[in-house]
């Protein structure tokens, strides 16, 4: 039977599997990659919350998924288009290379 | 239904006129350099629009001291027994998770004279924005209906999307420029901006679980955070803890705080002037608001406040010191008022941290919070509009490059000056009352390491900014010519300048309204 501890952990290696990724990708799609991956992962705990935990109303777990959905939808997008404006004007979206501000 | 959305009207009317101007600059015209002045106008009219509907709410929902309207009685009036202000006793919309309260109205004004501000001192700087102008006005307004919003919401699905929308038009902002540095900014904020986001979620959604809701605080008897951190908040053990952690950092990163405040430096630099000066007045206005929402309303209980309280206390002293230090060395401008930005956050969190100060039931340290707030848009927007004035003319923002402007500009050299001391704290300018205010507010609550933590640090921001001051008096430049200014711009800054004075020296309105507004936050 699966329990709320069940999700949580999953939930827990997911959101550091993501931070991880995060952190240590030089390339920005997959640092963005990584934090898709944290976002999914607070989903799955909030599906999990929604399912297991006495609420007057479990739902609000549920809506409160499908908007962290969306706006990571909106987030990747203008991520996207920034990465490709970047990649126009330097031939890379390497974070490492982007280095004209610093300190 | 009607009613709910005529409380969010001021949102709803900024976010109108924003797409407004975007459809506005499809429609093809011969000239596309007359563009520029109507669009000027069309963009003001939404902070505009913002305040008079705000006003309107103000009339229709007033009841100053809990009595029939009276004008004259605006300072010292009682509290409501029923808390929710002095001026309009919260109003509840959308199913709980929208407050019309006297908090949501201090915001909304201050956000609408701020946007106007960015709109009126950007008319010269966006004509190097080139096709992409409308868009600049479209997205400044967009980023601050949703700031609007974000003041004014109480339940954590609708902080977390007004954030979210702030946020991404802000890093859309950022890169605007569409050269090297803008472009770097904005990819660097977004980047850093999600992870932030994610970790913020992160604390919600165990906030959610512990508590079963996600409403802060609610009427009545209906679930709230509130009400269950208060009924067993010590049960609630390492789970809250834990989601605190995360609140707090995430929400460090949008209040630009150790321990995520390094994206402030390099977005000030590379984003375009006039964003860099909405970051770092706006964004910051709202990221506190939404803390002291999340904070003061939805975890005040008596029994966590303690270990958060203590946790803002050390960000203060530590963020304060990084930023002070960071800033001597800088030679750019935009860059040393980030860090000054970063240290400025850490007085702002000298007011959370104090949130066991009371003075009658009112939150010494909410009310500080907001005081500075206000005093710092005045104060910050000074200077950094003469930045967005010299950027726009000479095309540099090192300091090297303002030698002699006191020759060049007198009145632009003249108002940073100012605006300079009164970041320092002296006296008779705005920042120098707010520093006093809130210091009494820490010292109240027993933390006189901060305070002298905090004046500390100000002797040493004087170093940094009175050098910017000396050399643009005592510098020399080879270049003579005088830089002109737009008559807008002149407006906003006469404002601003007459603004940090004024508060300076008769800070009583300005520290009625805080302490109205903090009064949301008295049981």
């Amino acid at each position: 039977m699966i329990s709320l501890e069940h999700v949580l952990v999953v939930g827990a290696l997911l959101f550091s599997i993501g931070l991880f990724i995060a952190l240590s990708r030089r390339n920005a799609v997959g640092v963005l990659m990584g934090i898709e991956l944290m976002l999914n992962s607070v989903n799955l705990n909030l599906i999990g919350f929604a399912r297991f935990v006495e609420a007057p109303r479990p739902i609000d777990g549920q809506v409160f998924a499908v908007f962290v959905i969306t706006v990571a939808a909106a987030e990747a997008a203008v991520a996207l288009a920034l990465a490709v404006a970047v990649y126009r004007l330097r031939q890379t979206i390497d974070v490492d290379r982007l280095n004209l501000l610093k300190w | 239904m009607l009613d709910d959305l005529d409380r969010i009207g001021p949102v709803l009317v900024m976010a109108g006129v924003a797409a407004l101007i975007i459809i506005w600059d499809f429609i093809p015209r011969p000239l596309p350099a007359a563009r520029g002045k109507p669009l000027l106008f069309v963009a003001l009219l939404g902070p505009a629009a913002a305040a008079a509907w705000t006003v309107s709410l103000l009339l229709r929902d007033a009841h100053i001291g809990c009595g029939p309207l009276d004008p004259l009685a605006l300072s010292n009036a009682p509290l409501c027994p029923g808390g929710g202000g002095t001026l309009v006793e919260g109003v509840f919309s959308f199913a709980n998770s929208v407050v019309l309260d006297d908090l949501t109205i201090f915001f909304f004004f201050l956000f609408a004279g701020i946007g106007a501000a960015i709109i009126l001192a950007s008319n010269d700087y966006a004509k190097r924005f080139g096709d992409y102008e409308a868009e600049f006005y479209a997205l400044i307004l967009f980023a601050t209906s949703a700031m609007l919003l974000l003041s004014a919401s109480r339940d954590l699905i609708l902080i977390f999307v007004a954030l979210e929308m702030t946020g991404i038009t802000q890093y859309i902002l950022a890169a605007l420029q569409k050269d090297r540095r803008s472009t770097e900014a904005g990819i660097k904020y977004l980047l850093l901006g999600a992870t932030a986001s994610a970790v913020i979620l992160y604390g919600m959604a165990f906030l959610f679980g512990l508590t079963g809701t996600t409403r802060l605080v609610a009427p009545g008897d209906e679930l709230s955070i509130a009400s269950v951190i208060n009924e067993r908040g010590g049960d609630l053990g390492a789970g809250l803890i834990m989601s605190l952690v995360f609140l707090i950092g995430g929400l460090s990163f949008k209040m630009s705080v150790v321990p995520f405040q390094m994206w402030a430096p390099d977005v000030y630099e590379g984003a375009p002037a006039p964003v860099a000066a909405f970051l770092s007045v706006a964004s910051k206005a709202a990221a506190f608001a939404v803390v002291l929402r999340i904070f003061f309303e939805g975890l005040s209980g008596e029994t966590v406040r303690g270990d958060w309280a203590d946790i803002f206390a050390i960000v203060a002293a530590v963020s304060m010191t990084v930023g002070n230090v960071f800033a001597l060395v800088q030679s750019n401008i935009k860059r040393l008022l980030g860090y000054s930005s970063i240290a400025q956050a850490g007085n702002f969190m000298v007011g959370l941290a104090a949130v066991s100060a009371a003075e009658g039931g009112l939150s010494l340290g909410a009310s500080g919070v907001l005081f500075f707030i206000a005093a710092y848009a005045f104060t910050n927007l000074g200077a950094f509009i003469v930045v967005i004035a010299i950027s726009a003319r000479i095309g540099s923002d090192q300091i090297a490059d303002y030698a002699g402007l006191a020759r060049r500009a007198p009145l632009l050299a003249a108002a940073l000056a100012f605006a300079l001391i009164s970041l320092t704290g002296i006296p008779p300018t705005a920042g120098f009352i707010a520093k006093l205010y809130i210091f009494n507010a820490a010292v109240e609550s027993n933390l006189i390491w901060l305070v002298v933590v905090a004046v500390l640090n100000s002797v040493v921001s004087a170093f940094y900014y009175l050098k910017v001051a000396g050399i643009m008096f005592m510098g020399e430049s080879a270049n003579q010519e005088s830089i002109a200014t737009s008559a807008a711009l002149k407006l906003v800054l006469g404002v601003a300048v007459i603004g940090i004075l004024f508060v300076g020296i008769v800070p009583s309105p300005l520290l009625d309204a805080a302490r109205d507004a903090a009064s949301v936050f008295s049981q």
